[in-house]
């Protein structure tokens, strides 16, 4: 098995409280899911928004990233899955793509 | 673990009552952003951490550190009323007075006052409603125009303008207030109203309407449950949502159809709200005050009585139709009047009672007025007759459920005349 990181991107927001926790509800259903079939590795964390960018030889410190909202990342989990494929597959049941979001599947780490 | 149905909304409520009594009613909308800036977190957190151990909890003091940052950084507790802009404006009392005012009792208190406040005699009892089911109950526009099925612009205009009248008042309602009891009864008024929009209303989503009386008994709980509040005719209110509550279920038929009353299982009626009913009515028995929700309780209870719907004790039931008549004359009470003298009498006096209501022309766009015309003669045995009537019903039909409803009415009443027609005519 390797691991796979998966990057929330952007997404829009429910708009009303019913909505959300709804939404909420569908993303722990998939992830337990995938949980239980054991190929979750670390559920993950969401990151604030905002936050610093540092960059170039003067070390020169920005507000950012001001990347457009849909290409914020959100937040992160590690997956496993015997190859990419597999791991693409995995993510097809996630409830961002209804919002307009999108998951990003990087292998973690060198090929062996 | 489990969550509870609609924690989200009603969560929402109460941390949007408790940060508006924090930053002042003309700071209404920041307490809206801050509340909603909370649950986005919660939201983005759980949906990859699972439920924390107490979401209230976690939720409360989330929007908690939030106020106090607000209230450190801007002048916004200058806009709270008297009594707190005191001590959110020192550096040495802010804190333990924001703790103090999300405490539970203090939570509550704020939702209550928020409820009084909506009921604001300067809206429409309409707009009281929205803005109770926007506030308290956590509803966005979108979900009161498809409660109500009315246009999502009808129902913004209608919200932003009460959202107007909220921002300009001084202050949360003073539940010490001289005014209090008048303002007690706009808002058992808007209650009794949201309940029945979920037990008679148009949307032809069952979900939907359980969920407005679901609504409605949570608010009046709230209300009862302050006992240096509570007042008779509000338990009555409340016995009266009870009774309903119970037959809520056995309106509907397994596949949505609405089912009459004389036919309902009445094994099916939940005892135990019932019984709930019975104890808040003994309650509402206090004082000399006897209002239409007392009449109406009473009606309830005495139907919720009898195990099958000829064991009704239909006396009693004209008489308490007698008493809310002279409470508050209407053309509909009235025509549930002469129901029941049709239970007790026989149909022809019910439809004397009826050809006898004297703003009868009221009833001309209610379909019930028709079909009760067509559910009488169909018991005397003029089915074409009654036919007719359910015809005319049908074109009133506010909602699928009614037409399918009285669709069903017409179609037994054509097997009806065919059987009974004699075979040599």
């Amino acid at each position: 098995m390797t691991e796979f990181a998966y990057f929330y991107r952007g997404y829009e927001r429910p708009a009303s409280p019913e909505e959300m926790q709804q939404k909420t509800a569908k993303w722990m259903a998939w992830l337990k899911d995938l949980s239980d079939k054991g190929y979750v590795k670390s559920l993950g964390e969401p990151l604030q928004a905002g936050g610093k960018v540092i960059r170039g030889a003067k070390k020169q410190v920005v507000d950012g990233p001001y990347a457009e909202a849909k290409d914020v990342v959100g937040g992160y989990s590690i997956i496993l899955a015997s190859d990419l494929e597999e791991a693409v597959k995995f993510s097809l049941g996630c409830p961002i793509f209804e919002d307009g979001g999108s998951v990003e599947v990087r292998a973690i780490g060198q090929p062996g | 673990m489990n969550i509870e149905e609609h924690f989200f909304r009603h969560e929402f409520g109460r941390i949007v009552a408790t940060l508006t009594r924090l930053f002042g009613v003309s700071n209404f909308a920041l307490a809206e952003d801050v509340a909603q800036d909370a649950f986005c977190r919660a939201m983005e957190t759980w949906k990859l951490r699972g439920w924390p151990k107490n979401p209230s909890a976690w939720l409360m003091a989330t929007a908690r550190n939030r106020a106090l940052d607000i209230l450190r950084r801007e002048r916004t507790a200058r806009m709270a009323e008297p009594a707190l802009a005191r001590f959110l404006e020192s550096e040495w009392t802010r804190a333990s007075t924001v703790e103090e005012v999300f405490s539970t009792h203090m939570v509550r208190d704020s939702q209550l006052r928020m409820m009084f406040s909506c009921c604001d005699p300067h809206l429409s009892e309409e707009a009281q409603i929205a803005l109770i089911l926007h506030i308290l109950c956590g509803f966005s526009v979108k979900e009161i125009a498809q409660a109500f099925v009315s246009s999502h612009a009808a129902v913004e205009k209608r919200i932003t303008r009460a959202r107007k009248t909220l921002a300009a008042s001084r202050k949360l309602f003073d539940l010490a207030d001289v005014d209090f009891s008048s303002r007690l009864s706009s808002v058992l008024q808007a209650l009794y109203l949201l309940f029945n929009e979920g037990y008679h209303g148009s949307s032809p989503k069952a979900a939907v309407r359980m969920e407005l009386c679901q609504e409605a008994i949570r608010l009046i709980n709230l209300l009862i449950e302050q006992k240096t509040l509570v007042t008779p005719s509000s338990y009555a209110l409340a016995a009266l949502m009870y009774f309903n509550a119970a037959r809520l279920q056995t309106r509907l038929d397994g596949s949505g159809n609405l089912v009459s009353f004389f036919e309902q299982d009445r094994s099916l009626w939940n005892h135990q709200l019932i019984e709930e009913g019975q104890a808040l009515l003994n309650l509402s028995a206090a004082g000399t005050a006897v209002t239409k929700y007392h009449i109406e309780a009473a009606i309830a209870c005495t139907h919720a009585n009898a195990a099958r719907s000829e064991d009704t004790d239909w006396q009693q039931i004209v008489l308490l139709y007698d008493m809310l008549l002279s409470v508050q004359p209407s053309p509909v009470i009235a025509l549930n009047r002469a129901i029941a003298i049709a239970q007790l009498d026989g149909p022809e006096r019910g439809l004397q009672e009826i050809g006898a209501i004297h703003d009868l022309h009221r009833l001309s766009i209610y379909p019930f007025y028709p079909a009760t015309l067509g559910e009488l003669e169909c018991r005397r045995g003029n089915y074409l007759v009654a036919k007719m009537h359910f015809t005319q019903a049908l074109l009133l039909a506010r909602n699928p459920m009614e037409c399918s409803f009285l669709q069903r009415r017409i179609a037994s009443c054509v097997e009806a005349s065919t059987f009974h027609t004699p075979v040599n005519s």
